[in-house]
């Protein structure tokens, strides 16, 4: 078996491609059911992207998680920062010496704090980021309360023009049932998302640092033995993951245009799964941050399913813990499959990349 | 004929607490030779290794390098130096491209270069003639490629010096062979290789010249071809003055018609020994001899099922038993005190008394605890016993010395009053007094009617326990030894020509 790999070296999927094209196609496959059983819903256009407006802030998290976690890492707190940040800003912006500048600059800040205390504790003291990233969870928390506890709609002129602009899409869109054409809408968040998802998923795949993390997510030893500054690579993963906890915080105040208590509370755990569906391994090492979008698409638009067909709230957490034990079993048959190398996954022609720019091909954005 | 000197150690000492592993150590590599560097363990090869490297620093002494003195202070330094070591465990990612693995962790420029970085490294693999694509995640090569990519990566750093330490020990034959022509077109290149292996075979194959350690001493340099198999084993065994004279061997009274106690046919393990035969009478010592490396450990776990066991069967007093693991091993009465103390016997933090009441506790079951009573007194009596020293049974093992924790794991294996136990090298990294005391002890058990099987790296401990000694070399059994008067020589006479038997083959 060996000397036949040698002799006829297989370029064959890597783990990180795989598992971002299972996610890719159970998505299509999820949002065609939808079309088909709600058509009136979902085949618009606003549908698609209200998905993007409503959601921007989980999926810039998961963004930032994903790096982490294909550095081996895990980061809890996320949730807790991009909250205490919605509350900063809505605390700052009704204050008298309120800007939007500001707010903007606040934000950036209180996640790179973050991310800087805990890169530091769990890089160079090597302690285990989910107590490290836990203790960051709790301490914005009780930071969040002890600014304001109650809720603060934010009724700054400038700001609320900032939160009522749309971008509009004048020539797509959908008749109403009066005939009246009404243009697609897209909310600065979205643009947000693109541009970021953009600049990671480069970051991740053409720069040094970006392939250091996964060298240090596959096997940090090895990594270190090849001449890589792992401590740093590990900070830096943390740094920007609290920098798009920030940033989403923003985004999130911007989408709904109030501080509160609740905003964002346990928007970690659904960056976790949106990362995990999305095709990141929590063992680290493999990951496409083009699956972080896809993966937190999936999850709402079977949350959107549920809700369409009518279904109490509750069994939409069902369905989506369902979900991920499926998409967990699922990713650990694969990788033991391919470990054993007695079976691989067949794919149909249709599906298989043609031959020499493989690789490249498929990891471009 | 001998070409210029690149590599020059001269005085090499390195003391760790308690151990001199390196003691006014020579060695002397040339350009385009492949220096063998043989030893048994504790012979001091991989600390000679890591002071070179740079991960230890020398106590004294001096290495010159192109007759330049140089002190590494990490391996990063040694191979900005042209000092490349490829270990035995591969240091790449798995999850990285060929083309990344060779040349990450090297470059300074911020972006990747995916095309240029291809190129480069499908020139060099071909150049090389290692059989992957750049673009190939790396785990998807075999073992052996892998070991080429990461030897094309310390030779593309231009290296001058390199050090395989152990590469092959994880490669099937065609494999070796692969890794050989490399190591020989990089010989051609002027490449200086230091090669630590534990298969003799491929010392003679590839090596020129053979270095010899033992006990952290330098016993000599020799030139391959005027050094014979049965020599070199010698030299790497020694023959160490024995305190221990007074050991005498119990014989049990064994005729071909008694029926074994444990009888094992054609058993074989995912660990690569081939398939053998073995059986164990009542009140029997017998030993696995062989270099390290040859299977020893390999058969023993095998017979407990410590590693996956794919075929053959297990009779116990000619009733066939199944045993699939080693608790079915641990309820048919046999005991296995296992090489890696460390890894596999003690549990670091528990205390003593915990760690001795472990394995019967398991086989007595968990919702069934001992009694803190009862516990407190298997433990005091062991400890007795076996004179094992410790402030008290509650202190956590891991405060105790290398001889008292074996003792523990011995105690361990003792209370479950095991019908067939298996000492895997017991005496490793222990003080001699522990060892005399050890396999006085074996002798105790036999004669009081328990079945042992003794392994040692030390031939002369054996000899003087076993009655019987099963030689192994490569992974299989090539003889039996028995009687009273065996010597050394008998064994290393054995393992040398039972080598040249095999290659007759």
């Amino acid at each position: 078996m060996a000397s036949v790999n040698m002799i006829k070296p297989k370029a064959r999927l890597s783990n990180s491609n795989i598992l971002f094209l299972i996610a890719a196609v159970i998505f299509v496959l999820m949002y065609l059911f939808a079309i088909i059983s709600f058509p009136g819903s979902f085949l618009q256009f606003q549908t698609f992207f209200d998905l993007f407006n409503l959601n921007a802030p989980l999926i810039i998290m998961t963004l930032g998680l994903c790096i982490v976690m294909i550095g081996g890492g895990i980061d809890i707190s996320i949730g807790a920062v991009c909250g205490l940040v919605t509350m900063a800003c809505a605390v700052f912006l009704e204050s008298r010496m309120g800007s939007i500048g500001g707010a903007i600059l606040i934000s950036l800040g209180i996640g790179i704090a973050f991310g800087i205390l805990q890169g530091y504790l769990i890089a160079y003291l090597e302690i285990q980021p989910f107590i490290i990233t836990l203790s960051g969870l709790f301490l914005a928390q009780g930071l969040l309360t002890t600014l304001h506890k109650d809720p603060i709609n934010v009724t700054m002129g400038a700001f609320v023009r900032l939160r009522d602009f749309d971008f509009v899409i004048s020539w797509l869109g959908t008749k109403n049932r009066l005939g009246v054409f009404i243009p697609c809408e897209i909310k600065p968040g979205t643009i947000i998302v693109v541009i970021l998802l953009v600049i990671l998923a480069s970051l991740m795949k053409w720069s040094r640092f970006g392939r250091n993390v996964y060298a240090v997510g596959g096997n940090s030893h090895s990594a270190m033995m090849l001449g890589i500054n792992v401590k740093r690579t590990v900070f830096i993963t943390y740094v920007i993951s609290g920098l798009t906890a920030g940033i989403a915080g923003f985004v999130y105040i911007m989408t709904t245009g109030a501080g509160n208590v609740g905003n964002a509370a346990g928007a970690e755990m659904k960056a976790i799964a949106s990362a995990i569906i999305g095709g990141t391994l929590l063992n680290g090492g493999v990951g496409n941050l083009l699956g972080a979008p896809i993966g937190t698409l999936t999850l709402l638009v079977i949350n959107e399913l549920i809700r369409a067909a009518g279904v109490q709230s509750n069994f939409q957490a069902m369905v989506s813990g369902l979900l991920l034990y499926f998409f967990i079993v699922l990713q650990s048959i694969i990788m033991s499959l391919r470990d054993r190398r007695r079976v691989s996954i067949a794919l149909p022609p249709w599906l298989r990349f043609p031959g020499k720019g493989q690789v490249a091909s498929q990891r471009q954005p | 004929m001998l070409s210029e000197t690149i590599l020059e150690m001269k005085d090499i000492s390195k003391s760790f607490p308690g151990v001199k592993a390196l003691d006014s150590v020579d060695f002397k590599l040339r350009k385009s030779e492949i220096h063998a560097l043989m030893g048994e363990n504790g012979a001091g090869k991989s600390t000679l290794i890591k002071v070179i490297t740079g991960v230890y620093e020398k106590d004294a002494g001096l290495i010159t390098l192109q007759g330049e003195p140089i002190h590494f202070k990490s391996p990063q330094e040694a191979q900005n130096k042209g000092i490349g070591t490829v270990y035995q465990e591969i240091m790449l990612c798995p999850n990285l491209t060929v083309a990344e693995n060779m040349y990450i962790g090297r470059s300074h420029s911020p972006i990747v270069n995916w095309k240029q970085m291809n190129e480069q490294a499908a020139r060099l693999l071909q150049s090389l003639g290692i059989p992957a694509s750049p673009i190939q995640e790396l785990a998807s090569c075999s073992l052996a490629v892998q070991q080429m990519i990461a030897i094309a990566r310390a030779v593309d750093m231009d290296c001058k010096i390199l050090i395989l330490d152990e590469p092959t020990s994880s490669l099937d034959e065609d494999e070796v062979h692969k890794l050989f022509e490399l190591m020989r077109e990089l010989k051609a290149r002027g490449v200086g290789i230091i090669f630590i292996t534990h298969f003799l075979e491929q010392v003679y194959e590839i090596s020129d010249m053979i270095t010899v350690l033992r006990n952290g001493k330098l016993i000599g340099e020799y030139e391959t071809s005027s050094l014979s198999q049965i020599e070199l084993i010698s030299k790497m065994l020694g023959n160490e003055l024995e305190d221990i004279t007074k050991i005498k061997k119990y014989e049990p009274h064994v005729s071909d018609t008694t029926i074994p106690v444990l009888e094992a046919v054609g058993i074989s393990s995912v660990a690569g020994v081939r398939p053998f035969d073995f059986a164990i009478h009542k009140g029997e010592v017998n030993g696995f001899a062989g270099l390290l490396g040859s299977g020893r450990s390999e058969s023993v776990r095998a017979i407990f099922s410590a590693d996956k066991v794919t075929g053959g069967e297990i009779r116990m007093h000619g009733k066939k038993v199944k045993i699939r693991s080693p608790l079915h091993a641990m309820k048919h009465r046999i005991g296995y005190l296992p090489e890696d103390r460390k890894g596999d016997g003690i549990i670091e933090d528990l205390s003593v008394r915990d760690n001795i009441i472990l394995t019967l506790q398991v086989l007595k079951g968990f919702f069934k605890p001992f009694s803190w009573k009862q516990a407190e007194a298997f433990a005091e009596e062991y400890i007795k016993k076996l004179n094992i020293k410790t402030p008290t049974s509650n202190t956590p093992i891991k405060s105790l010395s290398g001889g008292n924790q074996q003792k523990v794991i011995l105690a361990r294996w003792l209370l479950t009053n095991p019908e067939y136990l298996i000492l895997d090298e017991p005496t490793r990294g222990i003080d001699v007094g522990t060892k005399v005391e050890i396999q006085k002890l074996v002798i105790k058990l036999a004669a009081s009617g328990m079945s042992l099987t003794f392994i040692s790296s030390e031939i002369d401990e054996m000899l003087r326990t076993c009655s019987r000694l099963i030689v192994m070399k490569d992974r299989q059994i090539v003889g039996e030894l028995r009687g009273t008067d065996l010597s050394e020589n008998d064994v290393m006479n054995m393992i040398a020509q039972g080598g040249e038997n095999v290659c007759a083959q």
